[in-house]
């Protein structure tokens, strides 16, 4: 039992790993990817959510009507993302302008949604926040992957500091723009689950 | 004494094919030894079981068809890259060609180098025969970048193309997109300013707008329309003379290589987007794109690389339709789209790659609507006569 609920953490970061495997939230991992720091936080808030939201409503989860559970969850995901913009307005007001709509968005995520109708409500609080954590930072995790090689290849720096020295460009080196537009996410994505499921051969279809 | 007649490659080949076998020293390179096998000769496998027909037009045929349609562009080209630095104009032909050559070579070497050991090594991985179908995209890569291209930028561009426009598709025959132009495509949005713009430097120690790059910001050109179609004006090696193309488009449709069908609608896709141009174009125009909405439609097929997009690219085996309904839909599409973004983007002053990249997405569902209406069209005419 005890490792049962220690695997619903460790398991959506490889093995059923949200982006990779069920392909969910592949939107905002397009759209803020561009820089490590927006990357990094807008994980954080997604696993802050996600948590939080799972256990929430693994608690209610025996008094909520099914016919109004979609609303239920909505109102509850809703107040935790507010909650988050707030917060990330208050604390680091820059990358929460670079972040824009896309905060807001996290109400939309699937990963949250998904993860609460086949998780939270069906299980108790411990394991449910154990797997909101776990799709959070498995969903952080290749998003902060996917923003490393994107900002190292785009703009030849890392959390905003430059990492490609002077002389390289002297001698003739010139940042891939490519890597600041969105599709250089999809190729990206696109090729770590290519590795992803090269490794891991139980993924692969027959 | 008796004398060997054997070739020496034939001799070096059978000398050296145990260690490439199963169990040899170098089996890892096993693909590689294949290749170099069945490029000088023609293996010996049989197929083993059941009956097929076979054409000796091969995929190594075509290809090589290709290549020699290619032959009179290159030349040309490479003289074209020593005709068009500074003071080109006084040195004698061959001068010019050796130096054109000199400046061409790394980038083929580059890009035959490159994307031969991808393919070696995804075929020794994948225990998949090597295929010849990397020899016209090589070939072609150099030819529709501008001379001046970093090597670093080739070999990158090259290695983009034949990992994610090829491999991972399954290789040759698989692609959705034309890889030579996907080479292109990487270096147009990761480079830009290495590829348009003012500051395309095209031969050694000279930089200047190509006669696209000057349509578009400034709405009129400066170079005859003359030489435009013999191809003495600036721009990537083998995309500036029209001559030259038409002569490979005659190599390739005499030989059967390439579709007329999809060559000919491109043209005249091109043709009529630049004709109604033509007709909406203001009687004082104004800004670059008026300016550019006058300009007669066949010069645009004479400009940038329309002509060798029409002949080389769009013709594509794998990436082009393969119903001939929709050969000539593709094409017609290839061609007025090209002309489209020329005319209206002018951030992308060259709209044939665009054209035929997006065209090369669009072709298998050409196909399946053409294929859908001939099965439509026969169920109608069984039913007809069923009640007839």
């Amino acid at each position: 039992m005890k490792n049962k609920t220690f695997q619903s953490l460790t398991n959506p970061l490889a093995k059923n790993n949200p982006i990779l495997v069920q392909i969910l939230g592949i939107c905002s991992a397009l759209a803020v990817t561009t820089q490590l720091k927006p990357a990094f936080v807008m994980g954080l808030s997604v696993t802050a959510v996600c948590a939080f939201s799972n256990l929430v409503l693994s608690l209610l989860r025996n008094g909520i009507p099914d016919r109004i559970r979609i609303i239920v969850q909505l109102v509850v995901i809703a107040a935790l993302v507010t909650i988050v913009n707030d917060i990330l307005k208050a604390y680091v007001y820059d990358v929460s302008k670079q972040l824009s709509v896309y905060v807001g968005l996290i109400i939309t995520n699937c990963i949250i949604m998904g993860r609460v109708e086949a998780f939270a409500l069906s299980n108790k609080p411990l394991p449910s926040l154990l797997d909101g954590i776990g799709n959070g930072l498995g969903y952080g995790g290749v998003l902060v992957l996917i923003a490393f090689f994107r900002e190292l290849l785009g703009s030849g720096s890392l959390f905003g500091y430059r990492i490609i020295p002077e002389c390289l460009y002297e001698a003739g080196y010139v940042n891939n723009g490519l890597m600041l537009f969105p599709p250089s996410a999809l190729i990206i994505v696109g090729v770590i689950i290519w590795v992803h499921r090269t490794a891991n051969k139980d993924l692969q279809e027959k | 004494m008796k004398q060997n007649n054997t070739p020496l490659p034939k001799r070096l080949l059978d000398k050296f094919a145990p260690t490439f076998s199963e169990g040899g020293k170098l089996s890892w390179l096993h693909s590689f030894y294949e290749a170099m096998e069945t490029f000088f000769y023609v293996p010996t496998d049989v197929t083993k079981k059941g009956s097929h027909v076979r054409d000796c037009n091969d995929m190594k045929r075509t290809m090589f068809m290709v290549i020699i349609a290619l032959v009179p562009t290159i030349l040309f080209g490479m003289w074209n890259i020593g005709f068009q630095r500074i003071g080109g104009a006084d040195y004698t032909i061959w001068q010019n060609f050796w130096y054109g050559f000199w400046q061409m070579l790394p980038s083929i070497l580059v890009t035959y180098v490159v994307g031969l050991s991808i393919e070696c090594a995804f075929a020794q991985i994948r225990k998949e025969e090597v295929n010849e179908g990397f020899f016209v995209s090589g070939m072609l890569i150099p030819l529709i970048i501008p001379i001046g291209t970093p090597l670093w930028m080739t070999a990158l561009a090259t290695a983009f193309a034949v990992v994610i426009g090829k491999e991972i598709f399954g290789g040759t025959g698989m692609n959705i997109f034309n890889p030579a132009l996907l080479a292109r495509l990487f270096i147009f949005f990761s480079y830009t300013s290495s590829i348009s713009g003012e500051t395309v430097w095209f031969s050694d120690a000279r930089s200047c707008a190509t006669p696209l790059g000057d349509l578009a910001n400034v709405g009129t050109t400066n170079v005859s329309m003359l030489d435009a179609f013999i191809g003495t004006i600036p721009g990537s090696v083998g995309e500036t003379s029209t001559l030259c193309i038409l002569l490979g488009a005659i190599v390739l449709l005499a030989t059967g290589t390439a579709s007329w069908r999809t060559m000919i609608s491109v043209f005249v896709g091109g043709l009529v987007m630049g004709g109604i141009f033509n007709l909406l174009a203001p009687a004082e125009p104004q800004t670059a794109t008026e300016l550019y909405m006058s300009l007669p439609a066949w010069q645009h097929l004479l400009l940038g690389g329309f002509a060798f997009g029409a002949v080389f690219m769009a013709t594509d085996p794998v990436t082009s339709a393969q119903t001939n309904t929709g050969k000539y839909i593709v094409g017609f599409m290839i061609g007025a789209l090209a002309i489209l973004v020329r005319v209206f983007n002018t951030g992308y002053p060259e709209g044939m790659m665009l054209a035929i990249i997006f065209m090369n997405a669009w072709a298998p569902v050409v196909d399946h609507y053409v294929v859908q209406a001939n099965i439509n069209r026969r169920n109608r005419r069984a039913k007809k006569s069923i009640n007839a």
